[in-house]
């Protein structure tokens, strides 16, 4: 049904139509929509069958999460930046348990200095985690990756973490085709877990694993990830059959095929991109986007396929690893590692910054003159950095 | 369902690991010597039969009880009971009146006429018994149950020896003695009255395999007291004979009584029952050394009856008694001091221990009589083989309760030593002291005090002094016994231990350590409340 | 009161078991039959007194929920010496997940038999004084404050024992830890407020409190069967003697935690919504130097030199409890201190 909503009120109504047993959540911006309107569907009864439990912190989330999904009841919350690292231990423990939580992380910067703007910093270092993670790029996305997700999560027993832009997806109305009942019923079996805590057939979960085991168990933690390659395509096409819409799968390519300069990015940016890339393609320029919707486990082989073509790559991304770069850069270089295309990391959009069309259109000039360097952060008061650098490195 | 690997666990398998290999110490269950049992002189598992009266259990209990003893209804009435002085349970609150418990057994067994089946097979063999006190009889007793045929030869008209013309009935009852003595002839012994063996060679004779002699001290010792020619002097042992047969002696309004025996505290008593005014002992020593019970010393003096401590007798005349105060010395001696005091009296009745007539011995070889008794070895056998000899008549503390450990251990004696093999008794455990309990455990119950006839009611009557206790009362004070050394099946050491390494073999059957997982902490030996496992040290 | 004749049993319910006592009257301990929540092969120390709580406290909570119950375990000893791969010890629906986060994980379960419409079984989450009173200190009083359906077990072994016996908030004055150590004008621990996590707890005003030790079984089990009357958040703090931590001898891990409940230092009682129901009286009182002296965690209190004043400030805090708790009562026996060693 389209309905003109705020992207948090989207993803609310295609999680409750998910049929989830546990909610769990503790507040942040820009993550509170989400829950406010989970929690009012539960209240109100109209989530029937569920527990929305209000917890004292994003550790407590998580580990609530934990326990209810290891006693079978499909399980949900959402947080964002300080909230997702106060829950990190537990996060990681999740994944290492094998339990399909689902996650909404509202992707927001990670302070000091604190800053409730939008960035990818926060679910980039949960990279590691063990956690599949889908990235949005439009709320009706964000609505249908949440269905997605609770597939992929229970087929493969393991969480997931669906990332949308904070504010610019969770704050902005727009029309979105929320999911029928329905129609989530017949693309989302009830849930059936791989082990469940129960009193009638005890088993012992959670075991203390030393060096003779500990590597076989992170290597298979491994293998099974890579699973949800195959699995999160086919969970896509299913999905289409069923809602006569695209969403999800691991990468979107937008006029790759032939185009000299691919753009990557991830989550809502690529709106932005697609609309600068139409201009500079009308104006005759060779470029195409690949938007990458899977990032955990990395679609090693389509970003490949994708690439294989391309003269120059620059890729967009709204986080970085501090002392050494982009991120999603150094993971797109490893897939075509055996080219030597040329691979342009661009910071952008850091705490909130817009990222603007005229920025990337002239971004994107410099690129294709190859005028780049390996590192850039878009829009950087270069003089301002520059002095403040003397400042600080005087005496 | 499909388990992930090494993190989701089978439950219980932890069994694999046999944490037994981690012990350097072991606990083990033992059973060791209660104090009680120690001092029992007849060896009674006292320990044991309180276990099983515990549950309600009386019948059974009985059963144990007279598997040593058969007569736990005159035990309840006259023994001076050293298991209580014994039992480790004074130093928690009060002794367990153990006492009090085999006496509501023994008359709870004749009021339901319980009787005791022989059940070996006949040897063939004949013991003749000479005497039918408490030793005479317990041999009679064992020996009739380990199938031999039994003779008892009693010169007087009555069963019973000193329990009968010694011991005055306000302390036992004689229905009581004769329930307790029917049992025993119930069971096929033979019985023999009026008939005192003036010679056992020719009772040898007579065709039997063993004789068993049990005559008793029934001659009163003597002393010189000088006397004018109208005092009047009794002898202690002939005035309870008197009393019994029904002919009591003249005693007078005041009399005195001279020794500081159980026999003087009887005397003293039954004048005050014959109505006397005055009922006086005279003792040369002081109280603590008196060999009297201090129970009856003390239901004497309730009764009204005086005692002289540190007095003697120096002179009697009609009507009076010339007594000298002693003092003691400073090694405790008494020793006369030339005061003097007169001491109205209308008799004098000597209690001064009493001698064996052995008499009967005289052609008898091989036979050692010394210092008025006879000498028997550790089988309780005298110098002539096939003769044996206990009670009063060999060198023993003279109470009923000794005599009828002398039988029980004659008996066996005899036994073995009529089938030609060697009698082996069970080796003695140690004795369990208090500070190897943990007292923790007990409930806190004082103990429970017998009903007694007020003293001046009792002091005119011969009705039995102190009473039984009501059922209730006796289980309350089995349940006192700490069962020290002996597993009660508390349940502790399968409770405390942290690896579940006991195993409950089920009721009656005890416990078992599973040396698989026993890690030898050693908490069950701690809080084992009757101290029966100890730890010991792995083999290496 | 007419003293009516009691029925007497020999060791009344002082013992685990008492074979004269009706089946019905008997210790869940003493039942050969019992679940062995906690079973034979675990790894835990000779004497452990956590091994043998957890044990009597979830055997009764097993005997209470009729089996239907699924236990939460933090981090620490118990669950080290319990779960090694490849073997587990438990004989019950067990989780665990981190070392601050058992009362959060506790809730999920929780929430989610609600939800599905299994509330007959029953939640209990547990864990050591360091995951309680210390890491998972908010995930609890987060649990209390919403009064979600668990028995959260504390076993109080009074420092981080699992890590090597470094000091929690749970660690009592004056005693010795690997961080509180034995030098110094002042050794051990400090005396500060303590952290009193049952207090914390009565707070809350949750539906049930209560402390309890492995020295009285009986009282344990009948709090935990109390405890599970209640729907809501209920905790019971268990204090479970640690024979390394504490320096005594793995024999006397029962022993010590009687004469801390006999000496005052442990209160042992209950309290519902918020208010104080019950305390069980000291039975045989004794001094604290009677517990201190069998832990050579307290060994710097006698040796070299005697600290009267450290020793008298710990009997101190002894006796506010025994006036606070109502421990003995003046007219009884129990009011006069016994012999030094008298009580075993």
């Amino acid at each position: 049904m389209l309905k003109q909503v705020e992207g948090s009120k989207a993803v609310a109504d295609a999680v409750a139509c998910c049929r989830p047993e546990v909610i769990c959540a503790y507040p942040i911006s820009p993550q509170t929509h989400i829950v406010e309107g989970l929690s009012r569907l539960v209240k109100a009864g109209e989530l029937k069958n569920c527990e929305f439990v209000n917890v004292e912190s994003e550790f407590a989330a998580m580990s609530v999460a934990i326990g209810s999904s290891a006693t079978g009841a499909r399980t949900y919350t959402a947080t964002a930046s300080q909230g997702l690292l106060f829950m990190v231990e537990a996060v990681f423990n999740a994944s290492g348990l094998g339990l399909p939580i689902v996650m909404t992380v509202a992707n927001r910067a990670i302070g000091g200095p604190i800053n409730i703007w939008n960035d990818h910093s926060d679910s980039m270092s949960q990279r590691d985690s063990g956690w599949i993670q889908l990235y949005a790029e439009t709320n009706q996305e964000a609505a249908d990756l949440h269905v997605q997700a609770f597939r992929i999560a229970e087929e493969l027993s393991l969480p997931v973490m669906v990332c949308m832009d904070g504010f610019i997806l969770t704050h902005a109305s727009e029309q979105v085709d929320i999911p029928e009942q329905e129609q989530v019923d017949a693309f989302l079996p009830p849930y059936l877990p791989r082990q469940v805590l129960n009193p009638d057939a005890p088993i012992s979960i959670g075991a203390m694993v030393g060096p003779e085991a500990f590597t076989e168990v992170r290597y298979m933690a491994h293998a099974k990830t890579l699973l949800a390659l195959e699995k999160i395509p086919k969970v896509a096409q299913d999905f289409e059959k069923i809602f006569h819409r695209t969403s999800g799968g691991l990468v979107r390519s937008y006029f790759c095929e032939g185009a000299e300069t691919v753009v990557v990015a991830l989550g809502s940016v690529l709106g932005t991109i697609k609309d600068v890339v139409d201009e500079l393609r009308e104006d005759g320029a060779s470029i195409g986007v690949l938007g990458i919707i899977t990032f955990r486990p990395f679609p090693f082989e389509a970003v490949k396929n994708a690439l294989k073509n391309a003269k120059r790559i620059v890729v967009i991304e709204k986080a970085f690893s501090v002392g050494i770069g982009g991120i999603v850069a150094e993971n797109i270089k490893t897939s075509i590692a055996d080219q030597a295309t040329p691979v342009y990391t661009v910071i952008a959009g850091l705490g909130g910054r817009p990222i603007t069309k005229t920025s990337l259109d002239a971004l994107f000039h410099r690129a294709f003159s190859d005028s780049l360097g390996p590192l850039t952060f878009l829009d950087l008061d270069q003089d301002l950095v520059n002095r403040e650098i003397i400042r600080e490195g005087s005496k | 369902m499909k388990k992930p690997f090494a993190i989701t666990l089978e439950v219980e398998s932890s069994l694999a690991n046999h944490t037994g290999s981690w012990r350097v110490e072991r606990p083990q269950y033992v059973n060791l010597m209660p104090p009680c049992n120690n001092a029992c002189p007849a060896g009674e598992n006292i320990q044991n039969w309180l276990y099983v009266a515990e549950d309600g259990s009386y019948e059974a209990a009985w059963r144990a009880l007279i598997v040593e003893n058969p007569f736990p209804a005159i035990m309840g009435r006259v023994c001076y009971h050293p298991c209580q002085t014994a039992c480790n349970r004074a130093q928690l609150d009060e002794a367990v009146g153990i006492n009090s418990v085999e006496r509501f057994l023994g008359d709870h067994a004749i009021e339901k006429g319980w009787s005791i089946p022989v059940t070996a097979q006949p040897t063939g063999f004949h013991v003749l018994i000479i005497g039918s006190g408490p030793a005479g009889l317990s041999a009679a007793y064992h020996l009739r149950r380990l199938g031999h045929e039994v003779t008892v030869r009693e010169a007087a008209n009555a069963l019973g020896g000193m329990m009968r013309w010694g011991i005055p009935k306000y302390r036992l009852p004689r229905e009581v003695l004769d329930a307790e003595i029917k049992r025993i002839a119930d069971m096929g012994v033979k019985f023999e009255l009026n008939t005192r063996v003036d010679n056992l060679e020719s009772a040898l004779k007579e065709g039997f395999n063993a004789i068993f002699l049990a005559v008793g001290a029934h001659i009163g010792k003597r002393a010189y007291i000088p006397a004018g020619e109208a005092a009047h002097i009794l002898d202690a042992i002939n005035v309870l004979h008197d009393v019994e047969d029904g002919q009591a002696p003249m005693l007078g309004r005041k009399v005195v009584v001279y020794g500081g025996g159980n026999t003087a505290i009887d005397v003293a008593r039954t004048a005050k029952r014959l109505g006397a005014e005055e009922s006086i002992i005279v003792y040369r020593r002081t109280r603590e050394k008196a060999p009297a019970n201090d129970t009856e010393i003390k239901e004497a003096l309730e009764e009204g009856v005086l005692i002289k401590w540190l007095s003697t007798i120096k002179h009697a005349d009609a009507g009076v008694l010339k007594v000298e105060k002693m003092a003691l010395d400073e090694k405790g001696f008494p020793q006369p001091t030339g005061e003097y005091e007169d001491l109205e009296a209308d008799s004098l009745v000597l209690a001064l221990g009493q001698e064996s007539d052995l008499s009967l011995l005289k052609d008898v070889p091989d036979l050692e009589v010394e210092d008025g008794v006879v000498k028997v070895n550790s089988m309780m056998m005298t110098g002539h083989a096939g003769i044996f000899a206990g009670g009063d008549m060999v060198p023993a503390e003279r109470t009923v309760t000794t005599g009828v450990g002398h039988g029980k251990k004659a008996a066996r004696n005899i036994d073995a030593w009529l089938r030609s093999i060697e009698y082996v008794g069970h080796d003695k455990h140690d004795i369990v002291e208090f500070k190897d309990l943990n007292p923790w455990y007990y409930s806190d119950a004082p103990r429970t005090v017998r009903p007694r006839l007020e003293g001046a009611r009792r002091a005119s009557t011969f009705d039995e002094v102190v009473q039984g206790l009501d059922e209730s009362t006796a289980l309350f004070e089995a349940r006192r016994c700490m069962s020290c050394g002996n597993c009660f099946e508390c349940d502790n050491c399968f409770g405390v231990c942290p690896d579940n390494a006991v195993i409950k073999l089920g009721t009656g059957l005890g416990f078992e350590i599973n040396l698989d997982y026993c890690k030898g902490c050693g908490i069950c030996v701690n809080e084992c409340p009757s101290g029966s496992i100890v730890m010991i040290p792995e083999k290496s | 009161m007419a003293t009516a004749p009691v029925k007497f049993y020999q060791v009344g319910s002082f013992a685990v078991g008492n074979r004269l006592l009706p089946p019905e009257q008997r210790s869940i301990q003493s039942d050969a039959e019992r679940t062995n929540a906690l079973t034979s092969g675990h790894r835990a120390c000779q004497g452990c007194g956590e091994a043998l709580g957890a044990r009597y406290a979830l055997d009764a909570a097993m005997r209470a929920t009729d089996g239907k119950m699924i236990a939460v375990n933090a981090t620490g000893c118990l669950e080290v010496f319990s779960t090694p791969y490849p073997e587990s010890s438990w004989r019950i629906a067990w989780l665990h997940s981190l070392f601050g986060n058992a009362p959060a994980v506790a809730t999920g379960v929780a929430a989610a038999l609600k939800a599905q419409g299994r509330t007959d079984i029953r939640v209990v989450a547990q864990g050591g004084d360091g995951a309680t009173v210390d890491i998972g200190f908010g995930a609890l009083s987060g649990m209390f404050e919403r009064n979600d359906d668990v028995l959260y077990i504390c076993y109080d072994n009074e420092a981080y024992m699992n890590t090597g016996v470094q000091r929690s908030g749970a660690t009592p004055p004056a005693a010795r830890t690997a961080t509180t150590q034995a030098v110094g004008p002042n050794p051990g621990n400090v005396f500060g407020q303590g952290k009193n996590l049952p207090r914390i707890a009565m707070a809350h005003e949750i539906p049930y409190v209560a402390t309890a030790t492995v020295a009285d079984l009986r009282d344990l089990e009948a709090k935990v069967a109390r405890a599970m009357e209640f729907r809501g958040a209920r905790y019971l703090h268990l204090l479970v003697p640690c024979p390394l931590g504490w320096g005594s001898a793995s024999c006397d891990t029962v022993r010590i935690a009687r004469l801390a409940t006999q000496s005052g230092l442990f209160p042992v009682f209950e309290a519902e919504r918020g208010e104080l129901v019950s305390s069980t009286p000291i039975r045989q009182r004794v001094g604290v130097e009677d517990y201190l002296k069998l832990q050579s965690r307290y060994g710097h209190l006698f040796s070299p030199k005697r600290r009267e004043d450290v020793i008298d400030h710990l009997q101190a805090n002894a006796n506010r409890n025994i006036w606070r708790y109502n421990l003995v009562n003046a007219d009884t026996k129990n009011a006069d201190l016994l012999e030094p060693g008298t009580l075993s």
